[in-house]
């Protein structure tokens, strides 16, 4: 098991790598630099800054040392190697923007918000989506398993910013029971937020579960395990929502990508200080830097949660073997 | 039964009116979510494509004395902030919102369907590769993704297109190489094979008319799933912008007064709910309809 995981976060060096290749060729491809838009600065300032930040260097290949004969210097001075350099140290570089911060400060405030808020999303999905999947499937085709659904496919075609919205609408200011915003605090900053972000895996992880346990539940050896005189509930929870849960689990790994992507607007709707919002700013202002930072920082998440994934999928299923 | 007419209807691919379909059309219509979704949407393309002629105001023209008037007999979503009627505003961004969803749901769905085509017929190394590449473009978070791609063109309407296309695409490739690996297997076209036709007339004749079924409703997920990403990128303010607005730019104009005004959210909000309801229910009921085996699942 941990040769496994060590395995496959040896495997992910070279895929951050070749990711962070592809982000800086993005940015070094896309017209206007970081520094155009402030008129204020005299060229020779504008210089200078450039200058610090290595942006006087070409991108990729540094032509004058070619001519200059300075062999290594062909690769070594430009910035995607100054870049790498960084990287490999775990500097992300300074931020264009936030004169005086690094993009690895920034990162470092905003990141464990994100992640709190995002974990407790996932949270509620499981905690929510599946045992409202077992009352939908065993009480199939009754109301219940109709409202259960109905409410599914709600929480999966509601746009979230409506339901955040909403959320804030009723809870906020018309009771005045919970914060409308802002994230710093004790429990009752947390709640709205993540209801508005966890309701649509809720309601994926729903429905997956209901299809799936209707499934298993016709299975042989779970008129087997009744036929054995087996308790009820304990058929339902060893035999079916065991085997079950598989399905559930291998979309795990989109539904966590899709959970990254609603933070975007949960955000912005609840002036969360989490990383989304760095993001979109930094795609406004053009800066590099923290656009790579926060890609790269995204990815590892990425890579992150899907080695655990495959670690319960494994857990699970035993028929699946880590290799 | 119905096996038997589905048999029939793959070995003369190019029958007039196949049964298949006709059964489809009797078992969609005995779905009563999906006929009503199938109304809506029907009415919702005709309001976009008449909002000219629909709205009762124009969505430009501002009236300070009105402005951020409640619904009313007048206004009858009430006005922004600018006192712009928000019923027509709606209506002019139901045109781009649903011109959005089709047109990138049929860019989707022809690189979807070439790439997966491709793959699934191939098979082997290629397909190992293409289907890495499909895998990694699964996970990865989509905004993100579309978000880069917006940097590199900037904002404008080709950059957004460009940049839902190539996260829409994806799924439509997966359903198709998986429907391509089940018919290449089938006796007609190792028939065809064997007579020496072109490997790409058994795709276009052979294969891709038997899985038009589950292409449809592909189709129908790929649209709602567009609408929904093009609103969630207006609306943190990286989508579309002035002088084109959707129900998501709209949302996102009413977000900053919604505290006090929660309509200015709630109309364009429910717009986007109910047409992408629309398109899933009517969504399940095709697919039932045309796998009528595959229900419940």
């Amino acid at each position: 098991m941990l040769l496994f995981i060590l395995k496959r976060l040896f495997i992910s060096i070279p895929v951050i790598f070749i990711l962070a290749t592809l982000t800086f060729c993005i940015m070094r491809v896309t017209p206007g630099g970081p520094f155009d838009k402030d008129k204020a600065i005299p060229p020779e300032i504008k210089a200078n800054i450039e200058a610090k930040y290595h942006l006087d260097k070409p991108p990729f290949i540094n032509t004058p040392a070619f001519h200059e004969k300075k062999w290594i210097n062909i690769l070594t001075e430009t910035q995607y190697f100054y870049y790498m350099k960084g990287l490999a140290r775990g500097d992300l570089g300074p931020s264009y923007k936030y004169l005086g911060r690094s993009v690895t400060d920034i990162i470092r405030d905003s990141l464990p918000v994100s992640v709190e808020l995002g974990f407790y999303a996932a949270l509620l999905a499981f905690l929510l989506g599946v045992p409202l999947g077992i009352l939908a499937a065993y009480k199939h085709n009754t109301w219940i398993d109709n409202a259960a659904m109905f409410t599914a496919i709600s929480g999966i075609t509601l746009p979230s910013f409506l339901v955040a919205a909403l959320l804030i609408y009723i809870f906020s200011i018309k009771m005045g029971w919970l914060p409308a915003g802002l994230w710093d605090g004790g429990w009752e900053y947390k709640v709205l937020p993540t209801i508005a972000l966890g309701l649509r895996p809720v309601a994926i992880i729903a429905r997956l579960m209901r299809t799936s346990m209707l499934d298993v539940i016709k299975a042989d050896y779970v008129r087997t395990a009744r036929a054995k005189g087996l308790n009820e509930v304990w058929v339902i929870l060893k035999h079916v929502v065991k085997n079950s849960l598989i399905p559930v689990i291998t979309i795990s790994g989109p539904l966590i990508a899709g959970i990254i992507t609603g933070s975007f607007v949960i955000e912005h709707v609840f002036a969360i200080p989490g990383i989304a919002k760095h993001f979109i700013l930094a795609v406004t202002n053009r800066d590099y830097t923290l656009i790579m930072g926060v890609t790269l920082v995204y990815a590892v998440l990425l890579i992150i949660a899907n080695i655990l994934v495959d670690v319960f999928y494994a857990l699970v299923d035993p028929r699946i073997k880590l290799s | 039964m119905n096996e038997v007419t589905q048999k029939k209807s793959n070995s003369r691919s190019s029958s007039p009116a196949s049964s298949l379909w006709q059964d489809a059309w009797k078992r969609l219509f005995k779905n009563k979510a999906a006929v009503i979704s199938l109304f809506y949407i029907i009415g919702i393309i005709l309001v976009a494509i008449f909002a000219d002629v629909l709205a009762p105001f124009s969505y430009e023209v501002q009236s300070p004395e009105n402005r951020l008037a409640f619904p009313n007999t007048t206004y009858w979503m009430g006005t922004d902030i600018l006192g712009r009627d928000l019923f027509s505003r709606v209506i002019y961004g139901t045109r781009m919102s649903m011109s959005v969803g089709i047109i990138i749901a049929f860019c989707s769905l022809i690189v979807g369907t070439i790439y997966g085509s491709l793959s699934g017929y191939a098979g082997g190394q290629l397909d190992n590769i293409l289907m890495r590449v499909v895998d990694i473009l699964y996970t990865f978070p989509s905004l993100l993704l579309i978000i880069l791609i917006r940097v590199i063109f900037g904002p404008g309407l080709f950059g957004i297109f460009l940049a839902l296309t190539i996260v829409e695409w994806v799924s439509v490739s997966r359903i198709v190489r998986g429907q391509i690996l089940q018919v290449k297997e089938m006796a007609y076209v190792e028939a065809a094979r064997a007579v020496g036709v072109k490997h790409q007339i058994i795709i276009a004749r052979h294969i891709l008319p038997n899985i038009l079924g589950p292409i449809i409703v592909t189709l129908t997920f790929e649209i709602p799933a567009a609408i929904l990403s093009e609103s969630f990128l207006s609306f943190i303010g990286l989508g579309l912008q002035p002088p084109f607005s959707s129900w998501g730019s709209l949302a996102n104009d009413g977000f900053q007064a919604f505290k006090s005004y929660p309509y200015l959210i709630f109309f364009p909000g429910m717009a986007i709910f109910l047409t992408v309801l629309a398109f899933n229910l009517l969504g399940d009921g095709l697919r039932d309809a045309l796998d009528p085996k595959l229900k419940n699942t």
